[in-house]
This record gives C-alpha cells, sequence and structure tokens, in this order.
C-alpha cells in the first residue's frame, strides 16, 4: 500500500511516517512543497493520502483527485457516511484522508487510526516543548528579578525571593508576572 | 435575552466582510449574538468543520454549498444557504504579454470583444491555461460561461486547474497558468507586483452574479432558527455599513487585520470601493457594481441564481442533470429563511422567491411582501436570459456550442 503524506511541518510529517513504518508500512513518501505537487503526486500514484486540515493546498488536492488521469480510479474521502466518529476526530486531531475508491475501509482505518494518535501525540510535544520553553523563560525573569532585589536592597536570595513571592500573593498574580513588572519598571525608572 | 455563541468558519477574502463586520461592529452583540470566527486556508476544511461541528456556519461559495447537497465527490449533506454574501467582486487577470493581444492594458474593456480577441489567439494555436480557486466555485462557472459564449469550448480548447487564492500571483509568474480567475485582493495582489493584468471583472459577465453564501447544515438550521435569524439580521445591518463610503477605510481596516485577511488595507479599500487598478502603473478605474452589496436584496437567495449554478455545473460535467438533482441543488437557497429572520427589520422582501435571471437592463420595481424595492440590470454579457423553469431548452442550447 503506497501512502502520500502532504504537510508543511517537517516534523511532523517525520513523527506520522515513522509510526507507518514501525506498523510495516514502509512505502510512505513525505511531500512538503506546493512546487510541482500535482506532478509528484501523480507519478508516485499512492493508495491513500494523509494531508494536514491546515495545509492551503487541500482544494487543489481534491481537484487533482477528481479529474487525475495517473491516479486512474476516482478517489473519494476515506470515511464512509456511518462513520463520522472517525471523520470527526480526524478533524480534532487536524487531518484529513483520501483514498483509492474501492479500497477496503477496514484496510484504512487503522492507517488514518494511526495518524490520529500521531498528529494528537505530536500536538502534545509541541505544547510540552511550549510550556518548558516559556517555564524556561519564566526561571530567566524571575532570576533577574531577584538579582536586581538584592544588588538594590542588600538581601540575600531567599529574601529576595519572599519579596517576590508576598508580592504575587498581594496583588493575586503569579510571582513570574510580578518579576517581569519589575524588570519593566527598572527599564524605564533604572538609574533615578 | 439569553447570549448565543454561533462559530462561523471564512477564508481570508473581501467578501467575508459581512460576518467579520457582525462581529466587528457589534451588530451580532447587538442581537444578543456572539460570533466567533474560524479562519481556514483551503475551502475543503471550512466545509469539513461545518459539515462535522467545528463550526455552525461558514462563508462558503455557493456551488460547493450546492456540491455538498448533491454529494459531489463525497457523502451527500443537506445545506442551506438562507442569506448572499455578496455578488461578484471577482477578476480575471492574465499574464501581461497574453493580456496585451486581447485587451488595453490598464484599461477596463468591453467583455464580448475582449473574449473575441481570446477566442481567435486560441483558434491560431495558443494553448491557454487557467487557475480558478476552487472546482466548484463561481469563479470556474463565470469564466466557463464567458469562455463558451465567445465560442470557446471551456472544456477542450483550454485548461483549467484549481490554484488556492494565496498562490495565484505565484501561479502567474512562475508561467504555471496564463490567467486566474479569483477574488480580491488576490487579482490586486498579482496586478501590484506585475505578475499579471486584469482583462475582466466578473461583474462584467453577469451584471449581478451570485458568489459567496452563509451556509449551514439543513438540520442544524430546522432544529433550532433562532440563532440563525439573529445572524441573518446582524449580517444585513453590516451590508448597510459596508456600502456607506464614509466608513469604507475603518472597514478596510478592519479586514486588514492579522486575524482576518492579513493583508493590504489599501487594496482592501480598493476593492470595496469598486476602485480597480487594471494594470500596474495604470491610474485606478472606477468599476460598477465590481462587489455589489445590500442594495436591491442583494443579499436575497434567489431560487433561480442556484438554479443557474447548477446549470453550469451540469455543462461542466460535474453533475448529471436529473429532476431529483435539479430540485436538491434548488433546495439549497433559502428564501423563506431570509424573510423570516428580516420580516421584523421592515426591510424589503421579495415577493417572489425565483426571477429571470439576466432578464433586466432597465431598473424595475417588483412585486414585495413588504417594502418598496426596485432592481437595477442584471444582464450576463451576451445578452443571454436564463429561466429557471425552462432549464432543458437552456442546457441544449448552451451544448449546441
Amino acid at each position: 500500500m503506497r501512502i502520500a503524506i502532504i504537510d508543511e511541518s517537517v516534523a511532523r510529517a517525520a513523527v506520522i511516517e515513522e509510526g507507518l513504518r514501525e506498523a510495516g508500512l514502509g512505502d510512505v513518501a513525505i511531500f512538503l512543497e506546493r512546487a510541482g505537487l500535482v506532478a509528484r503526486i501523480e507519478s508516485f500514484a499512492p493508495d491513500v493520502i494523509l494531508i494536514d486540515i491546515t495545509n492551503p493546498h487541500r482544494d487543489e488536492l481534491e481537484e487533482i483527485l477528481s479529474v487525475s488521469r495517473a491516479v486512474a480510479r476516482p478517489v473519494a474521502m476515506f470515511v464512509d457516511q456511518s462513520d463520522t466518529q472517525s471523520m470527526e476526530a480526524a478533524l480534532d486531531a487536524g487531518v484529513s484522508a483520501y483514498v483509492v475508491d474501492g479500497f477496503s475501509p477496514k484496510r484504512i482505518k487503522p492507517i488514518l487510526e494511526l495518524a490520529i494518535r500521531r498528529f494528537n501525540a505530536f500536538s502534545r510535544l509541541k505544547n510540552e516543548l511550549d510550556e518548558a520553553k516559556s517555564a524556561l523563560a519564566a526561571r530567566g525573569t524571575i532570576g533577574k528579578a531577584k538579582a536586581l532585589l538584592m544588588s538594590k536592597r542588600g538581601i540575600d536570595e531567599p529574601a529576595a525571593y519572599a519579596l517576590l513571592r508576598k508580592g504575587a500573593m498581594d496583588s493575586g498574580r503569579k510571582i513570574a508576572e510580578v518579576a517581569e513588572a519589575l524588570l519593566t519598571a527598572e527599564k524605564i525608572w533604572g538609574g533615578l | 435575552m439569553t447570549e448565543s455563541v454561533l462559530r462561523v468558519g471564512f477564508l481570508p477574502l473581501v467578501d467575508a466582510a459581512l460576518p467579520i463586520l457582525a462581529h466587528e461592529l457589534g451588530f451580532a452583540a447587538a442581537e444578543g449574538l456572539e460570533l466567533q470566527l474560524v479562519r481556514d486556508m483551503s475551502w475543503a476544511t471550512v466545509n469539513d468543520r461545518l459539515l462535522y461541528g467545528h463550526s455552525d456556519a461558514a462563508h462558503l461559495p455557493a456551488p460547493l454549498a450546492l456540491a455538498t447537497a448533491l454529494g459531489l465527490g463525497r457523502p451527500a449533506m443537506p445545506l442551506a444557504a438562507p442569506f448572499v454574501l455578496g455578488l461578484n467582486g471577482n477578476a480575471i487577470t492574465m499574464r501581461p504579454e497574453i493580456a496585451a493581444q486581447m485587451t488595453t492594458i490598464g484599461a477596463i474593456g468591453d467583455a464580448a470583444a475582449t473574449g473575441e480577441r481570446m477566442a481567435a489567439l486560441i483558434r491560431s494555436g495558443v494553448r491557454l491555461r487557467f487557475g480558478v480557486v476552487h472546482r466548484y466555485s463561481s469563479h470556474n462557472y463565470m469564466l466557463r460561461y464567458w469562455l463558451r459564449n465567445c465560442g470557446i469550448d471551456p472544456n477542450a480548447d483550454v485548461e483549467i486547474v484549481t490554484v488556492a487564492p494565496p498562490f495565484a500571483a505565484d501561479a502567474l509568474s512562475s508561467g504555471e497558468v496564463d490567467g486566474i480567475c479569483v477574488g480580491e485582493p488576490w487579482n490586486s495582489v498579482a496586478v501590484a507586483r506585475g505578475a499579471g493584468v486584469i482583462v475582466a471583472v466578473t461583474a462584467q459577465i453577469w451584471r449581478r452574479g451570485v458568489e459567496k453564501v452563509l451556509a449551514v447544515k439543513a438540520d442544524r438550521l430546522a432544529a433550532g432558527p433562532e440563532p440563525y435569524h439573529k445572524l441573518v439580521r446582524a449580517l444585513w445591518r453590516a451590508g448597510q455599513a459596508f456600502i456607506d463610503p464614509a466608513r469604507c477605510d475603518e472597514i478596510a481596516a478592519i479586514l486588514a487585520r492579522p486575524a482576518y485577511l492579513d493583508g493590504s488595507a489599501e487594496l482592501i479599500a480598493g476593492a470595496i470601493a469598486d476602485q480597480i487598478l487594471f494594470a500596474k502603473g495604470a491610474a485606478r478605474v472606477h468599476v460598477p457594481d465590481f462587489m455589489f452589496q445590500h442594495r436591491e436584496a442583494a443579499n436575497f437567495p434567489w431560487v433561480s441564481q442556484a438554479a443557474w449554478l447548477y446549470a453550469q455545473m451540469v455543462l461542466a460535467g460535474h453533475v448529471q442533470h436529473t429532476p431529483r438533482h435539479y430540485a436538491q441543488a434548488k433546495a439549497v437557497f433559502r428564501p423563506d429563511v431570509y424573510r423570516a429572520a428580516l420580516r421584523s427589520l421592515g426591510v424589503p422582501l421579495p415577493g417572489a422567491s425565483a426571477k429571470l435571471e439576466g432578464g433586466i437592463s432597465d431598473p424595475i420595481g417588483v412585486g414585495t411582501t413588504q417594502g418598496r424595492l426596485i432592481l437595477g440590470a442584471d444582464s450576463f454579457f451576451d445578452g443571454q436570459s436564463f429561466d429557471p423553469d425552462t432549464l432543458d431548452a437552456y442546457l441544449t442550447h448552451e451544448q449546441g456550442h
């Protein structure tokens, strides 16, 4: 079974491809760029196409699929009328699938489910990465604010941290926000 | 009043203006309606979100709503279009060297004469390739209508492919296509880059051509019409604001925001004000009714407009004509919902649900159930008219070309 992955995210495409290979589906190609997409898809002649739903080329793809001479058989959206749940899950995950008409839904379903899992895993990874980045940034902000308090007030680190924490509790904000405000104030008032 | 929430899907195009303005100018809020606008980059995704419940309504090309109801390329799903989001607003932009052989660069030409010169060009052996924004789009069918009635067979003499609007200018400059039929601001973008020259606007092909509609799932509308009535009223008021020349710059600035069109307010303002730049370096030309909104009940979903589109879909070979298909296509347009929603505003409501399309050459008063209504010229470039009650004769005539 030949599977094409069309995705502008190199990392996500790789995560999906890896999943397919682990499942024993090795005949996979990734298409990242628009240039020559039609011709390249036609010459690859996939049985299944996975595409991320934010991809701006979905309408072009559907057009190719409806008129293509190279992909001789008409291609339809995979999920049949009775299976709206899979379709909703796919849409929630951000992936859409097309399959050559005549392929048994039983053979396709595991592929779509795998793609959905991988798409979801990728979003989770990305969220965790974003969180880790903002946590690191927050730690940097708090560190700088502590250093500022230590030097201006001549206090030690635990005392500086206690001041920030008190400020946060009194104003109902996060410590990182208080630290940020302090640094902003220092930037404006600095040297006075 | 209880607050209703509706999510509305849209693509970043000037004719997504009414839902955006209904939200931004407070018309939805005044109805006790909260609008959440969901921006996407392909019609396929806008449509998927509507069908699978990620959105409650969508800005959709009218023929795509018909295609979805007819089940072309996917399982059929009954859709309802209670409000037309605008008429026309599209143009045909061609590579400058080809445009020079068809029209006076920078000026608005005569669509019939321009088409005749294109036909001569094609007869001399030039193979032209056009990009349209979607297989089931008014752009595709207006282009095909123009070509066919200039003596060019759109199914054989030219090639028509799909190009996503943001890539239309690229496709022109790379030579991937010779012409594009696309909505604003994308013609203007191609013109500003010198990649193309506008040879015709769709208002010249059909003075009152139906374009995008507000599409909703028919079962959702039947189960709870009230929020949709609120939405239709908010859209009607947004249309009133849209045509106020004093608000043009304000509206262009709103549409240009990153969350919406993320484009040039200057180019967008040109489209709103019907001030079109046909070629780079030329002066802007005022094109009457370039994009037609609000006046003459322009947002009323005439069933005869759906019928015309269906006829073009049959002629393109996109759907096989059967009485059942015809009925399904016409049932998408819902003048009854338009009337029910707007009755309380006291606005003019057409009495009939269908009309002879292209039958008006001079402004004429028409029957209403409420208010006074005068319709302006709605002619096709070739002087033909379309009667939804004699579809078979129309198809035979058009196929005879």
